[in-house]
């Protein structure tokens, strides 16, 4: 069943490419807004480039949920969800995973090549690359809270940020953490454990959670 | 019952004001400036407390259905949200003469913004819901998704202050305190108590008047003059 | 022209019940007091005007919504507490479509019915497809089909999940006059196998059943 609901979202994806293309494009921009507002100056960029990637990649991560439940909601086919005898909670973590999968595995491979552009040395771009593919599915995942308790909301989109963003906080800590450690010379392994075990907490609370907010929110 | 705890806030306020402003000696190290702590430091402790009895209450009315516990969450929000803003005000306030600058990215103060956010997340989200029964499932969800945060974001932050030290201050650095202050500062922790209590009942009242208002007994309590 | 649909297992007993339902909408009440019992064959048929809460009393049914006072109950016990359970033993057809525009009307078929607990193949999807008069068009995405068609989409799922109670929300808005008799000889044969509808129509349509409930909402 979970199988089925991530297929369906990928073929999706695939019949409307436009939609991953925008987000990834978002990601590309927001990354290369920066040296452009600060100066090109290579040292301050270096050690500006995990924050600013972190961020960038939460706000991208962030602009897509709204596609996450809004379109099943329009055309009723997250009612029919709801009536599924499968438990609602293993739908929307498929929901999420491919979500994940749509989004949040572009913007992993697409990190490294920014992460040049910012002349990041070799191991510092594996360190960050290793941190975003732990912590975007975390993005997903809480995200689905978010989406789930906007639903049909006039505003959703701006009103997600606000929910989201500070949930946020604790990943874009030690993701960027993670890779500010390496280039210092200083072990990683702790940051990149720490999200991994917010991302096994988040797959074992987030889909609850965003179910229940989905069962309230089709009310 | 509301009169009465609008004059405890009241007297309560005015003497530990009193206390703080006028009996309590002056700090050695920190001057006059010091005596703002009589309302940040019970600012931020209602802050922070006000947030997980709201989510408690807001928690209770999702799990039993219970109207009145979700109109008293909400009756909580703007009180919290308040004085996290004080905290935070008065925080720059003193920060500005203690470290010569308005905001310091200390843990505590960084904690209290995201505390912040997360109250303002929590009524922007009922704010913008219609109907009142999704209003109140909703925003005890975020509410609850915070409170499990709540522990996890203060401990990420501060990982990263000590991280990066630097132009951080520790605030921890208060020796012992006067005995004054303490009495100071305890008066005005119950004089916040009293007030939050007074409005929050206060706004409970009217969200009950609102949401019912279309019924019988309402109507006549507006044709006595009652409200 | 009968679709050879398995019979349904031990229906006999299973009832769908509501006991003093209440629906309030904002500050307006709908309905309340409304009762109903449905046994096994039964139709029920809701009738009312527009805004008397017909949608709202069906979707209070499949547990979307929860009555503002009172009880479902599905042989015996609250679907509040059955939960899973009872939506394995029922399918909803609502207003909206539940289709994907941009799926074609089979896997749009596959993908709801395995949804619903169903997983069929593809020539079992073709069978139902076809007998709803969409044979030739199953590789086309829903976005290219008439409403009429779309509705027949959703409506094929009646002839894949074969669960006890359907509950159905105005199912012939926009159908032609054939599709409305296919859509009458399958709702006949549903409720001869031991089946339960529960439906929604301001068409007048004769449908003969061993037992016949008629619901007015004021």
């Amino acid at each position: 069943m979970f199988m089925w609901i991530i297929k369906r979202d990928l073929l999706l994806a695939v019949r409307r490419q436009a939609d991953v293309l925008t987000t990834l494009f978002f990601f590309i921009i927001v990354v290369s807004l920066f040296p452009l507002s600060v100066g090109p100056e290579m040292n301050m960029l270096r050690t500006m480039a995990p924050g600013v990637v972190w961020v960038a990649a939460l706000l991208a991560s962030m602009l897509s949920l709204g596609r996450m439940f809004s379109n099943d909601y329009l055309d009723g086919t997250l009612e029919q969800m709801l009536l599924s005898p499968q438990s609602l909670s293993l739908l929307v973590l498929g929901k999420a995973a491919a979500h994940w999968l749509v989004t949040g595995v572009p913007l992993v491979l697409m990190a490294p090549v920014l992460g040049i552009q910012y002349d990041l040395p070799g191991e510092a771009l594996l360190v960050l690359t290793a941190a975003l593919l732990l912590g975007t599915p975390v993005l997903s995942l809480i995200g689905a809270i978010g989406a789930a308790l906007t639903l049909g909301l006039r505003g959703g989109g701006v009103l997600v940020s606000l929910l989201v963003l500070p949930l946020y906080i604790p990943v874009l800590i030690f993701g960027a953490g993670a890779v500010e450690a390496n280039m210092s010379g200083m072990e990683f392994d702790a940051h990149l454990s720490l999200i991994g075990a917010f991302l096994l907490v988040s797959v074992v609370f987030a889909p609850w959670a965003a179910a229940s907010a989905l069962r309230v929110s089709l009310e | 019952m509301i009169p009465i705890f609008v004059f405890a806030a009241v007297a309560l306020l005015g003497a530990g004001l009193y206390v703080g402003f006028f009996v309590a000696p002056t700090d050695f190290q920190q001057g006059e400036a010091y005596r703002i702590i009589f309302i940040h430091v019970p600012a931020a402790w209602m802050s922070m407390f006000l947030y997980v009895v709201m989510a408690f209450w807001a928690g209770i009315g999702l799990a039993f259905n219970t109207r009145l516990s979700s109109m008293f969450a909400t009756a909580i929000a703007p009180t919290g949200a308040m004085f996290t803003f004080i905290a935070l005000w008065t925080g720059a306030l003193w920060g500005k003469p203690m470290w010569g600058t308005w905001w310091v990215w200390d843990a505590r103060l960084t904690s209290e913004l995201i505390l912040f956010f997360l109250y303002i997340g929590f009524m922007s989200l009922q704010a913008a819901i219609d109907d009142p029964r999704r209003a109140d499932k909703a925003g005890a969800i975020i509410a609850l998704v915070g409170v499990v945060n709540v522990p996890i974001i203060y401990f990420s932050v501060q990982w990263w202050n000590t991280l990066h030290q630097g132009a951080s201050v520790s605030v921890n650095q208060a020796p012992a305190m006067a005995s004054t202050m303490l009495t100071g500062m305890l008066i005005m922790v119950f004089a916040s108590w009293m007030y939050s209590i007074a409005v929050i009942l206060k706004r409970t009242r009217v969200i009950i008047l609102e949401r019912e208002s279309h019924t019988a007994w309402v109507a006549e309590l507006h044709k006595n003059g009652a409200i | 022209m009968r679709y050879n649909q398995q019979s349904i297992p031990s229906i006999d007993k299973i009832m769908l019940q509501g006991i003093n339902l209440a629906c309030v909408r904002g500050d307006r009440e709908l309905f309340r007091d409304v009762n109903f019992s449905l046994e096994a064959g039964g139709l029920m048929q809701v009738r009312g005007p527009n805004g008397s809460g017909k949608t709202s009393l069906l979707r209070m049914l499949c547990g979307l919504s929860n009555p503002a006072a009172g009880e479902i109950r599905w042989s015996g016990t609250s679907i509040r507490a059955l939960d899973g359970e009872y939506y394995g033993a029922m399918t909803y057809i609502g207003h909206l479509s539940g289709t994907k525009d941009d799926l074609t009307v089979i896997e749009n078929l596959r993908i709801s019915s395995a949804l619903a607990g169903f997983d069929i193949g593809v020539d079992q999807a073709k069978d139902a497809l076809g007998h709803i008069g969409l044979r030739g068009r199953e590789a086309l995405p829903v976005k290219v089909l008439s409403q009429g068609q779309r509705r027949r989409v959703a409506l094929a799922r009646l002839l894949v999940c074969k669960t006890p109670l359907w509950i159905l929300d105005e199912p012939l808005v926009a159908l032609d006059v054939a599709a409305v008799k296919l859509i009458q000889e399958l709702l006949e044969q549903h409720l001869r196998e031991g089946g339960m509808v529960v439906m929604t129509t301001h068409q007048e349509i004769d449908i003969t059943a061993t037992s016949t409930t008629q619901l007015h909402l004021a």
